[in-house]
This record gives C-alpha cells, sequence and structure tokens, in this order.
C-alpha cells in the first residue's frame, strides 16, 4: 500500500508536469480539447464527490454547472468586465443555490435522491430556458467580453488559447487539491462512513444530513466553477448545460475513469474526448457506442478504468 | 366552459398512455427494486416496431397486436444477460446499466429509422373527427380515454385474481418471502421485466397515431413516467393510475393557462410531493 501511495505522488506529479508543458508541443487544435476536458474533469471531480465519496447519485450535477455558467456571464454583461468578478459571481450564485437545493435533497437517498435532483436540475433548466429577458431564452446568453487578467504588470488577454488553457489548469488544479483535502480530512471519512452505513453514522452522534449537505455545497459550488470556465471557453452560457443528458455526462465520465479515485473522473473525461474523437472519424452515431461501453463498464469493470488499472497493480505488489 | 372540457379531454387521452409506461414502470420499481432509465427508450421502440410492421403489412392493428411481443422478447435478453449480474450490487449501478441501455437504443433507433419525424394516421375505424362539445375532436383521442381505464381494469383483474397476478403482488411485498414459499424468482424477475416492456411497447404504439414518432420520443417520455411514478407511489397500480392523470391534466392546462412555466410545473409538483411524502400519494399500500 506504501509502495502505491508513494505511486501516486509520483504519477500525479508527472501529469502535473506533462499539463503544464504540453502546450509547448501541442497543436491549437489539441491545447483547446485539453482545456475541454480540464473543464469536464473538474465537472466530474465534483459529482464524483457525491457519487464515489458520499454514496449519492445526483442527476441534476448540470443544474449547478449551467447556473455558475450563466452566474458569470450575467456578471460579464451587467458588472464589471472582470474575471474575478466573473468567477465570484459564479462561486456565491452556486453556493446558495446548492445550500438551497441541497437542503431538501439530503433528505432523501438513492433513488429518490437521483430523481429528486433531476427534478431540480430541470427546474433550473426550464428557468434558464424560458425567461427570455434574462436568459436568452433558447439562445443562450453570448456576446459579453471576454475579460483581461492583469497579473503583477502584465495585461493577459484570455481570447488566446494558450492563456485561457494556463487558466483552466490552474482552476481545476486547485479545484482538485481542494477535493484531495476534503477526502483526507476526518470530514471525509465521514462521508465515506456515510455511504456505508448512514445509520451508524447517526448512532455515533454525527449528523448525516448536515454531513451530506456540506458535500453538496462542495460539489455544488465546483461545478459551478467548472461552468463558469465552460461558458467563457465557448463564449455562450446556454439552456443544454443545466440539461439532465449533460448530468449524464459526468456520470459517464466517472464510470469510464472510476469513482474510487480522486482523479478517476478526470481520467475518464480524457477517454470520453479521445474515444469521441475517434469514434465520429466513422460514425455520427458514437451514443450507440457509448452506450454499449457503459454497460460493459458497468458488467465487468465497476471500479473504471483507472481503479482497475490501480486494482491490478496493487496485487502485484 | 368548452375549451375546459377539451383540455380534460386532452390531458386525458396523455394520461393514459402515461398510465401505460408507467404501469411498467412501476411494476418492475416494485418487484425487481430496479428504476429502469430504459424503460422510455423500449416505448420509443414499441412505437418504431408498430410503424415498421405498419409499413409492411398495411393494418395498424397488426403492428399494435405483433410489436410490444417484439419489444418484450428483446426485454428478456436486457433482464437475463445484463441486470441478472447486477441484482447483489448498488441500486446506483442498475441504474446506470439502464442508462447505457438508453444510449444504445436511442441511438440505435436513429440508426435504423433516421432522425427524421414520422407520422403515423390512425387506422380507418378511428380516424377522423367527431362534434362534442360544439367543437370537432379527433376520435383517436376519445379512443385513448377510453381504452386507458379499460386496460387498467384488465390489469387490475389480473393482479387480484389471477394466480400469476397473487405472485407477483407477493414478491412486490417480501421478495424473500416469496423465494422461500416456492416462487422461482429469477423466473419471475424476467417475466416481470418483459411485461414490463410489453407495456411500455404498447403505450408506444398506441401513441404513434398520437404524436409524430422520432427518436427523441423515449427522452421526452421516461421523465415524465418517473414523475408519475414519483408522485404515485413507487410500485404502486392505484398511484400510477391517479399520477398519470394528474399529470396529463396538468400538461393540458398548463400548456393553455401558464404557457411560460408549464415545462416546470412537473418538476415542481415532484419536489412538492418527495418532500412532503417522499412515498408517494399512495406508497406504502400496495
Amino acid at each position: 500500500m506504501k509502495n502505491l501511495s508513494a505511486l501516486s505522488v509520483i504519477s500525479v506529479s508527472l501529469l502535473l508536469l506533462f499539463l503544464l508543458v504540453a502546450p509547448v508541443f501541442l497543436s491549437t487544435y489539441w491545447i483547446i480539447t485539453l482545456t475541454e476536458i480540464l473543464i469536464m474533469s473538474l465537472f466530474a471531480m465534483s459529482f464524483n464527490l457525491l457519487f464515489g465519496y458520499t454514496g449519492l447519485l445526483s442527476f441534476g450535477q448540470a443544474g449547478f454547472f449551467g447556473a455558475g455558467g450563466y452566474f458569470a456571464v450575467l456578471m460579464l454583461l451587467h458588472g464589471p468586465e472582470s474575471l474575478w468578478a466573473a468567477l465570484a459571481a459564479a462561486i456565491v450564485g452556486s453556493c446558495i443555490l446548492s445550500i438551497v437545493i441541497g437542503w431538501l435533497c439530503v433528505r432523501l437517498d438513492e433513488i429518490y435522491f437521483a430523481i429528486l435532483t433531476l427534478g431540480f436540475g430541470m427546474m433550473l433548466f426550464t428557468i434558464a430556458h424560458n425567461w427570455r429577458s434574462v436568459t436568452g431564452g433558447s439562445d443562450g446568453l453570448g456576446n459579453f467580453i471576454l475579460p483581461t487578467v492583469s497579473f503583477i504588470h502584465w495585461r493577459i488577454s484570455l481570447s488566446h488559447p494558450k492563456h485561457f488553457y494556463f487558466l483552466v489548469l490552474a482552476v481545476t488544479t486547485l479545484g482538485a487539491g481542494l477535493l484531495w483535502r476534503v477526502v483526507r480530512s476526518p470530514f471525509g471519512l465521514l462521508l465515506r462512513a456515510a455511504r456505508e452505513n448512514s445509520n451508524r453514522i447517526d448512532f455515533v452522534g454525527a449528523n448525516v444530513r448536515s454531513v451530506r449537505l456540506l458535500a453538496f455545497v462542495i460539489a455544488g459550488v465546483l461545478a459551478g466553477i467548472a461552468g463558469a470556465l465552460f461558458a467563457l471557453f465557448n463564449r455562450i452560457a446556454s439552456p443544454e448545460m443545466l440539461h439532465w443528458s449533460f448530468s449524464g455526462k459526468a456520470v459517464l465520465m466517472t464510470i469510464l475513469g472510476g469513482s474510487g479515485v480522486l482523479i478517476g473522473p478526470g481520467v475518464g473525461a480524457a477517454i470520453f474526448f479521445v474515444l469521441e474523437h475517434l469514434i465520429t472519424m466513422f460514425t455520427t452515431n458514437w451514443m450507440i457506442i457509448l452506450g454499449a461501453i457503459l454497460v460493459v463498464l458497468v458488467l465487468i469493470f465497476p471500479k473504471g478504468v483507472l481503479g482497475s488499472a490501480l486494482n491490478i497493480l496493487s496485487r502485484k505488489k | 366552459m368548452d375549451a375546459f372540457l377539451i383540455n380534460v379531454l386532452n390531458g386525458l387521452s396523455w394520461g393514459m398512455l402515461l398510465f401505460l409506461i408507467s404501469m411498467g414502470l412501476t411494476t418492475v420499481f416494485g418487484v425487481m427494486g430496479v428504476l429502469n432509465f430504459a424503460h422510455g427508450s423500449l416505448f420509443m421502440l414499441g412505437a418504431y416496431i408498430c410503424l415498421q410492421l405498419m409499413r409492411w403489412s398495411g393494418s395498424f392493428w397488426i403492428g399494435l397486436l405483433l410489436g410490444p411481443p417484439v419489444v418484450a422478447a428483446l426485454s428478456v435478453f436486457i433482464e437475463r444477460f445484463l441486470l441478472r449480474p447486477l441484482y447483489d450490487r448498488d441500486a446506483s449501478f442498475q441504474l446506470l446499466l439502464t442508462f447505457g441501455v438508453m444510449l444504445f437504443l436511442d441511438d440505435g433507433v436513429r440508426i435504423l429509422w433516421g432522425p427524421a419525424y414520422h407520422v403515423v394516421n390512425p387506422p380507418e375505424m378511428l380516424a377522423g373527427i367527431v362534434h362534442i362539445f360544439s367543437q370537432s375532436y379527433p376520435v383517436y383521442r376519445i379512443f385513448l380515454v377510453i381504452l386507458g381505464p379499460l386496460v387498467g381494469i384488465a390489469l387490475w383483474a389480473f393482479f387480484t385474481f389471477t394466480r400469476w397476478g397473487k405472485i407477483l403482488r407477493a414478491a412486490a411485498m417480501d421478495r424473500q418471502m416469496a423465494e422461500i414459499i416456492g416462487v422461482r424468482v429469477p423466473i419471475l424477475f424476467t417475466a416481470v421485466f418483459a411485461f414490463g416492456a410489453w407495456l411500455a411497447a404498447l403505450g408506444g404504439a398506441l401513441a404513434a397515431p398520437h404524436q409524430s414518432v422520432g427518436p427523441a420520443m423515449g427522452e421526452h417520455v421516461i421523465i415524465e413516467s418517473f414523475i408519475v411514478v414519483v408522485i404515485g407511489g413507487m410500485g404502486s397500480f392505484p398511484g400510477a393510475f391517479i399520477g398519470a392523470i394528474i399529470l396529463g391534466l396538468l400538461n393540458s392546462f398548463g400548456t393553455t393557462l401558464m404557457p411560460n412555466i408549464h415545462n416546470a410545473l412537473p418538476y415542481i409538483l415532484l419536489t412538492v410531493i418527495l418532500l412532503t411524502r417522499p412515498k408517494g400519494l399512495f406508497g406504502g399500500e400496495t
């Protein structure tokens, strides 16, 4: 086990090093793809704090993702043209939303939790879709000016793909670091304990609901940040970002990579995009293949690609 | 007043289709504990296979009669080879598996029949319009409004009076106890899953002349039938009936009275019910 944790430190450092130097030798196309992978990684990891660590399957995570996107764009359109203001709007907005919705959702678990989060997510979707005067309806909300970032005495334009890539890399790394701290803390232990046996957690004196609510809010805020980056990345916040099928993407990526490892969903996001890239070269109907892959993974490799690989490694030791 | 009654009829005709679909969903959940995400896709498959049989034979009735058994046969395969290995695992994994099956079937339909929408004409007997409440109204929808309760009564009689129906209710109430007194649960599960799929496909075939047939119809209906099942109480048969009528009426009245937020109404109802009566209106009294 000790070897394994040393191994994971080394491999995570290598991964970070690769991500830092990747823009030097990658083409612009792949830099943009990598940016999207990193954003979706943060989104999927936020989902997995609930699914993998707390045992709550949320089908409404896209609601917070999309809401974060809309809050950021609304701030850019009506407030100061500042990246920090936009991110702050996404954080505060998704935090308030996830406190309110989470407070109601954590009363239930298992399938009821999945359906309740689906319901709330779709309510947010309907608001984004129908409140035309504020959200632009089905057209989405675009036409904002991408802010420039002042860093010491440089002014950095985010419209350059490389600059945006480094912003996303920094935010996603911070988010992953935060999640790592959370799951390693006593609180993280409580989350896993609540997943295994929530009655017992109640008996030993911890409050399952408030433990779950805190996890829900952390996940909601991280999803909101990812959504804000996604809206800036695409230059538009659109209702599709809140639809339950978008939540399904986070589910897919997490299952692909593995729900038991912190960066599993990130690996899943990378596999997702590479598969999409490869399969759409041959056919436009790539969902049929993704569906088949999901079925095989659930049946044979429920720990996902990364989880299964780690299993094999640790068995050898 | 006339508009009101037309709204009621519209709501009831869609509600009756929802009832058939939700009935399958709720039976599968009640007996097997599996929430089937692919149920909407089976509904859609029912509509498409009915359409295809209609093209070959020229008769809607042949499609209605033979289509649903084809879908039921497919679902025997799904239950036997995909779901069965997962019964010991967490309920989330069963949901995820059916989610994968849904993606597969939805895109499969798109490959086989193309992304376009198809219009299915109702059979001659039920085509045309009648004049009621000094308005003209499609006969086919009235047929659905009458058929729904008939199917409901038939299902009720099946569950109450036949041996198989009693076994099903016993298994829904207490799976282990049913197994102990000699019910062969594996075969029962296969039968229940196929029965649920048959109901979904029957709903799909009946929906074909009611709305246009397209690759998005499954995705739309699965969420609505989830809501019906949750409102009525998961596993509850009268709950599915009442829930379907409520949702059908909410749909028709919402569209005319509150066009801006009518899309959100089912979700608002869902959350209110889940938070005040988590087991649904008829939960806990199967």
